[in-house]
């Protein structure tokens, strides 16, 4: 068979078991581009956000999200009012700005608009001390979305740190790590929170005055505090268990026979592959900083007085519930809307990119 | 069972109460040498049942590790509240130098630090959390007189949340992917995202001030049924879904469709088989509920007006009075290791397919 040419069909021998080639054709170019993989392959990446865009309650709370986001950084350049001014007009401050209805306008403001000014409407009306109130919630829902931010943020940091070096050094570290987490955990949480924030906004209170960190208010950093010393070891027990489960894959033993240090191992190994959980317990962290944070602030231990909170609001709107009760319901609403949002995200994400819940 | 497995068990019992009986008497004899005996017995008693078994073993653990935990927050608030600047004393009209001596030497406030605390822990045991700043009062009758309402109102939101959210847990089990099942898990998403705060005063201003269908509350007129609906919502969502989740699980079980199979009616499936199994999980939630309702009463109480340990809390909290903040933390977070304990020492009786390693 030197001369063997593939165009060519070899001969069939009789009685042969051989197959013959001449009943046989070439397939055509359609016939072969059905072979081809119908679809591409996807990523774990790839794969979870199809999910989660098919998923509309999580597109929906997206999307909510993200109008919130562009409001509350917008609103504050259009709008010419500050959160803590009094309403002001020609530079006069107008006492008779109190307590008005959305979209109402004070006497004074009415003058001037009849003399032809522009005067920016009071879309949700203005509190007892003459202040947009509008302005004020968009800032309330700015620190509580912060506040979840942070607070999650920190949690996370001190969780992942502490929770992969206890699961990956085991043994007795481990034991004594997760004891430590155990008698936290079992504190009642909210409690303790009130407790050390009432401790700590007095203590840090005396220590920060005149400093830079005091612009930032003694009670938003004591709760950040609080949060990042209590919160942390539901994230830890998360980590850690995550890490015993992938640290006896063989991949990470293969690793460990090439001579990769531990440092390596947990940050090129292990952290990817537990990555998609820690980041839906993440997003289900911050609604309930947000909601502790207006909880706090609601019985009076939130963020300090001038600055506003959606929590804080709220407690303010019941002083006069029965006769301005519109100003109990946007701070209502907002809180709600940002809760339900990032509850129903974080279930999206879970059902997404869990891969215990994939089929 | 084997004879000695019996007898291992009656041991245990015995025990058991012999821990139980330690602690009361450790709680409630005044006299310190009796108190001491308490302790030996307690700490032979629970040594004995530890290396008994696996059971005696998790049982202990548990418990020990609540009193730790209760010690643990009675330190931290202890020394947190020491840690602010200022004494109890320290007004703006500072009594004489011989007053406030005397006022030191009655509070021990003279003595070293870990002293006090001991003195004060001694007292805990006796129910004496010390003295208001505010008003001069005792905390613990405060405690134990506002106490009476909140327990009320707790108890009447538990109750609720526990079989108003197993019935519609159930319905939407029963009854999945259609209209009711649709109709529950709308609702329930929606009251989670909701604090109780703000369903509080969102029912006070409708029900209340607007269509006038319930009284404002008074003393004269106590009308439980809004701070209960407030308080309750939430858990009882909650408790929704987990009885729907974990009801589905058990529908699909096989020792379902023998029991179909077998013709048995479907409500006795629905109730014995099932539902009986779809209950474990709930009882796990019993020790974070008890948790949020006393934490959610703080706010709803004061929404209400009625009054309660809440209220004092939060009053406490506004007024700085520290030793009154103490006493009601240490007083609310005693209750709720309690109530984790016993959910969860419940739930390992309640389910066989748990091992206590």
């Amino acid at each position: 068979m030197a001369d063997f040419d593939p165009n060519v069909n070899p001969q069939k021998r009789p009685f042969s078991l051989q197959l013959d080639l001449a009943q046989f054709e070439p397939a055509t170019e359609e016939e072969k581009a059905q072979q081809e993989t119908m679809r591409e392959s996807t990523t774990f990446f790839k794969d979870g956000m199809r999910k989660l865009r098919r998923n509309p309650l999580a597109m929906g709370s997206i999307v909510v999200l993200l109008l919130l986001l562009v409001t509350i950084i917008v609103a504050p350049m259009i709008v010419p009012y500050g959160y803590s001014d009094m309403v002001t007009v020609n530079g006069k401050r107008d006492k008779s700005a109190k307590n008005l209805a959305p979209f109402q306008y004070s006497k004074m403001e009415q003058q001037a608009i009849d003399t032809g000014e522009n005067i920016f409407p009071h879309i949700f009306g203005t509190d007892e001390l003459c202040r947009d109130y509008f302005i004020r919630v968009v800032y309330g829902a700015r620190v509580s979305l912060s506040v979840g931010f942070f607070a999650s943020l920190i949690v996370l940091i001190i969780g992942l740190l502490y929770g992969s070096i206890a699961g990956y050094a085991g043994g007795r570290t481990d034991l004594i790590m997760m004891r430590i987490v155990d008698i936290i955990y079992s504190l009642p949480d909210t409690l303790m929170v009130i407790l050390l924030s009432v401790v700590l906004d007095q203590i840090l209170g005396q220590r920060l005055q005149g400093t830079i960190l005091a612009s930032i208010g003694t009670n938003m950093l004591s709760m950040f505090t609080v949060f990042g010393l209590l919160y942390w070891v539901g994230m830890a027990r998360l980590v850690r268990g995550q890490i015993l489960t992938i640290k006896n894959n063989e991949y990470v033993l293969a690793a460990r026979a090439m001579g990769a240090k531990p440092r390596r191992i947990i940050r090129k190994h292990i952290l990817p592959n537990c990555m998609s959980v820690i980041i839906i317990s993440t997003a289900l962290q911050i609604p309930s900083a947000i909601f502790t944070e207006s909880f706090l602030s609601f019985i009076g231990l939130g963020v300090q007085a001038p600055m506003p909170s959606l929590g804080s609001l709220a407690n303010a709107a019941r002083a006069a519930l029965q006769a301005y009760p519109y100003k109990m319901v946007f701070p209502a609403v907002g809180i709600c809307l940002i809760v339900l949002s990032f509850n129903l995200l974080g279930d999206g994400l879970r059902d997404a990119f869990d891969p215990k819940l994939r089929k | 069972m084997t004879e000695s497995d019996a007898k291992k068990r009656k041991m245990i019992v015995l025990m058991l109460l012999a821990l139980v009986l330690a602690v009361m008497g450790w709680i409630f004899l005044p006299i310190k040498s009796e108190k001491i005996l308490c302790t030996v017995v307690l700490a032979l008693s629970c040594g004995a049942v530890f290396f008994s078994n696996d059971t005696g073993r998790y049982v202990c653990k548990r418990i020990l590790l609540a009193l730790l935990t209760i010690l643990i927050i009675a330190a931290i608030t202890f020394f947190a509240m020491n840690a602010i600047p200022g004494g109890p004393f320290s007004k703006e009209k500072a009594p004489s130098a011989a007053v406030q001596a005397v006022l030191e030497e009655r509070f021990h406030l003279n003595e070293p630090i870990g002293t006090q605390f001991r003195l004060y822990l001694e007292g805990l045991m006796q129910g004496n959390f010390g003295v208001s700043t505010k008003t001069g009062r005792e905390i613990a009758t405060t405690i134990f007189s506002s106490f009476a309402i909140s327990a009320k109102l707790g108890g009447y939101a538990a109750l609720c949340a526990v079989i108003l959210g197993l019935i519609l847990g159930s319905i939407a089990a029963l009854n999945r992917g259609k209209l009711a099942d649709r109709i529950i898990i709308f609702f329930t998403t929606l009251f989670v995202a909701v604090p109780s705060f703000i369903m509080a005063t969102l029912l006070l201003l409708v029900f209340c001030l607007q269509l006038n269908w319930f009284p404002i509350f008074s003393t004269d007129n106590p009308s439980y049924v809004l701070p209960v609906i407030a308080l309750m919502l939430s858990p009882m969502s909650y408790i929704t879904r987990l009885t729907k989740t974990s009801m589905l699980d058990v529908l699909g079980q096989d020792y379902i469709r023998t029991a179909r199979a077998k013709g048995v009616k479907q409500w006795k499936v629905i109730f014995k088989h099932a539902l009986k199994n779809a209950l474990i999980p709930v009882i796990t939630y019993v020790g974070p509920m008890t948790a949020y309702i006393l934490t959610g009463s703080m706010v709803v109480e004061s929404v209400f007006t009625t009054g309660g340990l809440g209220t004092k809390f939060v009053q406490g909290i506004s007024n700085r009075d520290y030793p009154m903040i103490m006493g009601t933390t240490i007083f609310l977070a005693t209750l709720m290791v309690t109530m984790t304990l016993i959910s969860d020492l419940v739930y390992k009786a309640v389910d066989p397919r748990i091992d206590f390693n």
